[in-house]
């Protein structure tokens, strides 16, 4: 136990992934802290959710390794690799709610997986998580052709933290979402985080959501991490994507 | 590494404190649901109690949950229960927790005399619905048609060539083989019974008769509709799903014009071609099982197929065929735009076009048959 706080929650070495003749991502090293919120950014089509889907294994790697949690993800077995999976949380960028069970039985889903629990328990937590994502108890027997784009990514969320994980992906949280509710959905992982003490991997191009809830930034380019750090550290770059990035028309608008 | 949750009961003087111990956390929830009970009998008895949970070592929802469950249960009149030894890490926790509503879940399944009878209702009305729709779907289709007439440039023929090539072009193999093994089962049937009789010959009758008016042109309508009627369903379906034929219609374009009109197009010109090749297959089989099986030579069989059939069976067959595409079509492409968000939505509809199809393109058949009937052909 105490050896996993030194080390980092995500150890990302020398990651290579490839698609046809196309290097998407080119021995990429990556470390991830417990506790902290990591934004991550880099220009479209660098290989962002490339890079998120290669940690969660959705996508195959040609090089390289992947620990989680202190475990190599190549070389586990069948049972360290679910308890892995059992441990964090995914938010995609569309929400991938089930579209033919209700909100309830979606936040229930890994629930009923994972855990013996009565139903009665899993019906007061999920409204309990349906409170913390701010959502009304009323939504819960809805389907989700029945939500906005902002409440099926707050239910996305609610179904991502449902087994109480140590880890979460959030790939665009805030894509789609009106400056109040994204602001809001900063918060509440900033919120959440605190509570839950949960490490967050944000996917994101919000700046605002960078400058307000992300603890560290890291920065995606030609197949590599083009700089990490804290927002001063990036502000400070004199790498030509980044001045572009941090001191644009927008990143001025947002630091006011 | 921390222990097995706990929950003890230490009194102190008049008040009563539950000392929570140990992991508080999902993977123990059984257990701490079972104890959680336990305590909450507690409740009615006239003492203090505080929940210290000083000694948790680990605490997340399900824990912080429980916790305030028994302290919600343990609240009685003006003696509200203490959590009491909450540590700094957990205390926003808890009040996160603390927050929920504890709204009882209404369960709406219960099955009454009503519900049922209001079940039957609107199912009755949903056939009537569906009615109003296929007519629905006729009209339209028929007026962009028109439009299409006036305006022969809105016509799309790449669209049109290209559904083409899917129902008809690369449905030629299972049809051709299906119908010819269908003819190849009919001749062998009729002429293991008919040789009873020494009626050998008459299998040539009853093949192309059978074939041509009726086999050739149902099974092969009963084909497509499974194989292209769930198809179209599927794609206008998913289509509908991702809101592409809002976005069409907010480009001022007509979702019937085009999409629901080359696929319709291409159905009504492929159905009577399939037909066509079918009967062909049909007629082949039989005469390969005729011949090998009953000993009907190839000449002695066409000579009689020429006695037996006239050109009005072949025309009674392929009249139906187009008319049977068109509702095929039409059943289709009406239930692919009922679809709604779920991907359950559009397995049950695609499931629909294609048990309606079937239906319908059964029905016209019955239909056709009192009206040749009726004229003598």
């Amino acid at each position: 136990m105490a050896g996993e706080i030194q080390n980092p929650i995500i150890r990302v070495r020398d990651i290579t992934v490839q698609f046809g003749a196309t290097r998407v991502l080119d021995g990429l090293n990556l470390d991830v802290k417990r506790g902290e919120i990591l934004g991550f950014v880099g220009p479209s089509g660098a290989g962002k959710s490339v890079l998120t889907r290669t940690i969660i294994g959705l996508v195959p790697k040609v090089a390289g390794s992947i620990e989680v949690f202190g475990v190599d993800l190549d070389s586990s077995s069948t049972s360290q690799r679910r308890n892995v999976e059992r441990r964090w949380g995914v938010l995609f960028q569309q929400g991938a709610l089930f579209s033919s069970l209700t909100v309830r039985q979606n936040i229930q889903f890994p629930m009923r997986e994972y855990l013996r629990v009565s139903q009665r328990l899993m019906d007061e937590i999920t409204m309990a998580k349906l409170t913390m994502v701010g959502l009304k108890p009323e939504v819960a027997e809805r389907f989700p052709s029945e939500l906005s784009g902002g409440m099926i990514k707050r239910v996305a969320l609610a179904r991502a933290l449902s087994l109480d994980p140590d880890l979460v992906f959030l790939d665009e949280p805030t894509s789609g979402l009106d400056p109040i509710g994204a602001g809001d959905f900063d918060e509440l992982v900033r919120t959440l985080q605190r509570t839950l003490g949960l490490t967050v991997f944000m996917v994101t191009h919000d700046l605002d959501s960078l400058y307000t809830a992300c603890d560290r930034i890291a920065v995606l380019g030609n197949g590599k991490i083009i700089a990490a750090g804290s927002m001063a550290d990036m502000q400070a770059s004199q790498h030509p994507w980044l001045r572009q990035y941090f001191h644009g028309k927008r990143a001025r608008a947002v630091m006011g | 590494m921390s222990g097995d949750p706990k929950l003890e009961r230490i009194a102190k003087g008049n008040a009563l404190a539950l000392c929570a111990t140990g992991t508080w956390t999902a993977s123990f929830a059984p257990v701490l649901e079972r104890m959680v009970a336990d305590a909450e009998k507690l409740a009615g008895t006239p003492q203090n109690i505080f929940i210290d949970v000083s000694e948790v070592a680990k605490l997340d929802t399900f824990g912080a949950w429980l916790i305030e469950r028994l302290r919600r249960s343990l609240t009685q009149g003006t003696v509200e229960a203490q959590i009491a030894g909450l540590s700094a890490n957990y205390s926003s926790l808890v009040d996160e927790v603390r927050r929920v509503r504890a709204t009882p879940v209404v369960d709406s399944s219960t099955i009454t005399i009503t519900g049922m009878l209001e079940q039957i209702g609107r199912t009755v009305a949903g056939v009537a619905g569906t009615f109003a729709g296929l007519i629905d779907m006729l009209g339209a289709v028929l007026a962009a048609g028109f439009r299409v007439l006036i305006h022969p440039r809105s016509f799309r023929l790449t669209s049109t060539v290209h559904h083409m090539e899917q129902v008809c072009w690369r449905a030629v193999p299972i049809i051709v083989l299906i119908t010819f093994l269908i003819g190849c089962i009919i001749a062998q049937q009729g002429i293991f019974h008919f040789r009873r009789f020494g009626a050998d010959i008459f299998v040539v009758d009853m093949l192309g008769v059978l074939v041509l008016r009726e086999i050739g042109v149902l099974l092969v309508a009963i084909m497509v509709a499974g194989r292209s009627g769930s198809a179209y369903t599927a794609e206008l379906g998913s289509m509908k799903m991702r809101e592409e034929i809002d976005a069409l219609r907010t480009m001022g374009f007509d979702p019937i014009e085009v999409l629901v009109l080359p696929r319709m197009l291409a159905l009504v010109l492929a159905l009577p071609i399939l037909a066509f090749l079918g009967a062909m297959a049909a007629l082949y089989g039989g005469g390969l099982v005729a011949w090998l099986y009953g000993g009907v030579e190839p000449e002695a069989f066409l000579l009689r197929l020429r006695d037996a059939i006239s050109i009005d069976h072949f025309i009674v067959g392929i009249v139906k065929a187009p008319v049977m595409a068109a509702v095929i079509g039409i059943v289709a492409c009406v239930e692919g735009l009922a679809v709604q968000g779920s991907a359950e939505s559009l397995g049950q509809h695609t499931t629909a076009s294609v048990v309606k199809g079937i239906f319908f393109v059964i029905v016209m058949d019955g239909v056709f048959a009192i009206f040749f009937a009726s004229i003598g052909m």
